[in-house]
């Protein structure tokens, strides 16, 4: 088991699918490239596709009035772009631009549905690969926002200063 | 003799970010013993008081390497010492990086904020005898861009994988936005021969870990280094108890199988 940059077809994000099942969701995917600065999808707009990058790095921002573009996240290979197709109201919470090159396998949402409706197994093995994502990103943003690498509290520094 | 501070002199110092410094230090006449990457000295600023800081650089000759973040009175003391001031050092103490158990393993270095600073000795170790061991991967997170320390020495430590995250882009940051977790996706190694090397906020060291044992690293081949209220740095006084350990005395190293069942407990 060994990491690596860029790996097969969604090898990290659907590793717990059966081979069968990770074939029939492959058969929908296209292979596509965007250019570095490209925004893949704007805040608000319907979420009807996702993407798994295989190469490169997506920063996912949010409008600030007054702040402009805020970065809070970026996602590189292996990982899933985008869960807001998922469930309602399957609109982008967030924005997404590369900010390299980037190579993705992009999946239909409506087609995926359809398929995850006509196979239930796979379509529990899908969203529980999905979730898992999700949560992920859920336990980042909580770590994040203990604003671990500030200041040490009042009990002192320790040996780490 | 470890409870009598020696007398060094600020040979050098460097302001590594806007409230962290690196000072260089050099006994006055007697020096201490050599110290081994994770270990830390009592700096005492005098007239303030003393805190442990782990060396940052195993200098050359009897010099001592330390980078303190002014968060406290004596740390403020420290930090605000110049070249030719004087400063007293007892130590060495506490366990190391064992890095000699990582031989012929694929070695995560993982650091978070000002975490970096114990773990650059065992950076430098590792480079020095690159073949004795499989591929390095150095992976920092910081608060802020202007946060990260040691900034110029990253890209040699970038052979073969380096990266960062912060938190907090600003200033035209283009590189990652995250936790240091997110960083282990691209980094390489085979999660059975790993040994990984964390230090950091206690939580960004325990989320790590976790995320490193759901990706096949034994917990025993984590080392965290742990901080507590260290005072005499001896294991007499019991400020720094954490359950049957006396961190400056069984730590400040600790293997993550000893050091989880304990980092989970509400109060010890």
């Amino acid at each position: 088991m060994t990491s690596h940059p860029v790996g097969p077809p969604g090898e990290q994000v659907f590793a717990a699918l059966t081979t069968e099942h990770r074939g029939k969701l492959m058969a929908l995917a296209r292979e596509v490239a965007f250019p570095g600065g490209t925004r893949i999808f704007e805040e608000g707009e319907k979420a009807d596709r996702f993407w798994i990058i295989r190469s490169g790095t997506v920063a996912l921002d949010v409008h600030v009035p007054g702040r402009g573009r805020v970065v809070v996240e970026t996602i590189g290979a292996g990982s899933l772009l985008g869960w807001s197709w998922l469930c309602p109201p399957r609109q982008w919470h967030l924005a997404a631009e590369t900010r390299d090159a980037v190579r993705a396998w992009e999946f239909d949402a409506a087609a995926v549905q359809d398929l995850c409706a006509e196979d239930t197994a796979l379509g529990l093995s899908l969203v529980t690969a999905v979730a898992e994502t999700i949560g992920d990103r859920l336990r980042a943003t909580r770590t994040r926002l203990l604003d671990l690498y500030g200041p040490p509290g009042p009990q002192g520094i320790g040996p780490v200063p | 003799m470890t409870l009598t501070p020696l007398s060094y002199r600020v040979v050098d110092r460097r302001d590594e970010t806007h409230d962290t410094v690196t000072l260089v230090l050099e006994p006055a006449s007697e020096a201490l013993k050599p110290f081994a990457p994770g270990q830390f000295a009592m700096l005492y600023a005098f007239g303030v008081g003393e805190i442990p800081v782990s060396v940052s650089r195993l200098a050359d000759g009897h010099r001592l390497t330390h980078t303190v973040r002014a968060v406290g009175a004596v740390s403020r003391a420290l930090c605000g010492l110049r070249t030719g001031g004087w400063v007293g050092v007892r130590g060495p103490f506490g366990t190391a990086w064992d890095s000699a158990a990582a031989h012929g393993n694929d070695l995560l270095v993982i650091a978070g904020g000002i975490g970096l600073a114990p773990l650059r000795p065992l950076v430098d170790a590792v480079l020095a005898e690159p073949q004795a061991f499989g591929r390095l991967n150095v992976l920092a997170g910081a608060r802020t861009p202007d946060d990260l320390l040691y900034g110029d020495e990253f890209p040699a430590w970038g052979k073969p994988f380096g990266a960062v995250t912060v938190d907090r882009p600003s200033g035209g940051w283009t590189g990652r936005v995250g936790v240091v977790t997110t960083l282990l996706r691209e980094a390489r190694f085979t999660p059975s021969d790993t040994v990984a090397f964390v230090c950091g906020p206690e939580v960004m060291m325990r989320a790590t870990a976790r995320a490193l044992i759901h990706q096949g690293v034994r917990p025993d081949r984590i080392r965290v280094s742990l901080e507590r209220n260290m005072r005499c740095a001896t294991g007499h006084c019991g400020h720094c108890q954490l359950g049957p350990l006396l961190l400056c005395r069984d730590g400040p190293v600790v293997g993550y199988d000893q050091a989880e069942p304990l980092l989970t407990v509400r109060e010890l």
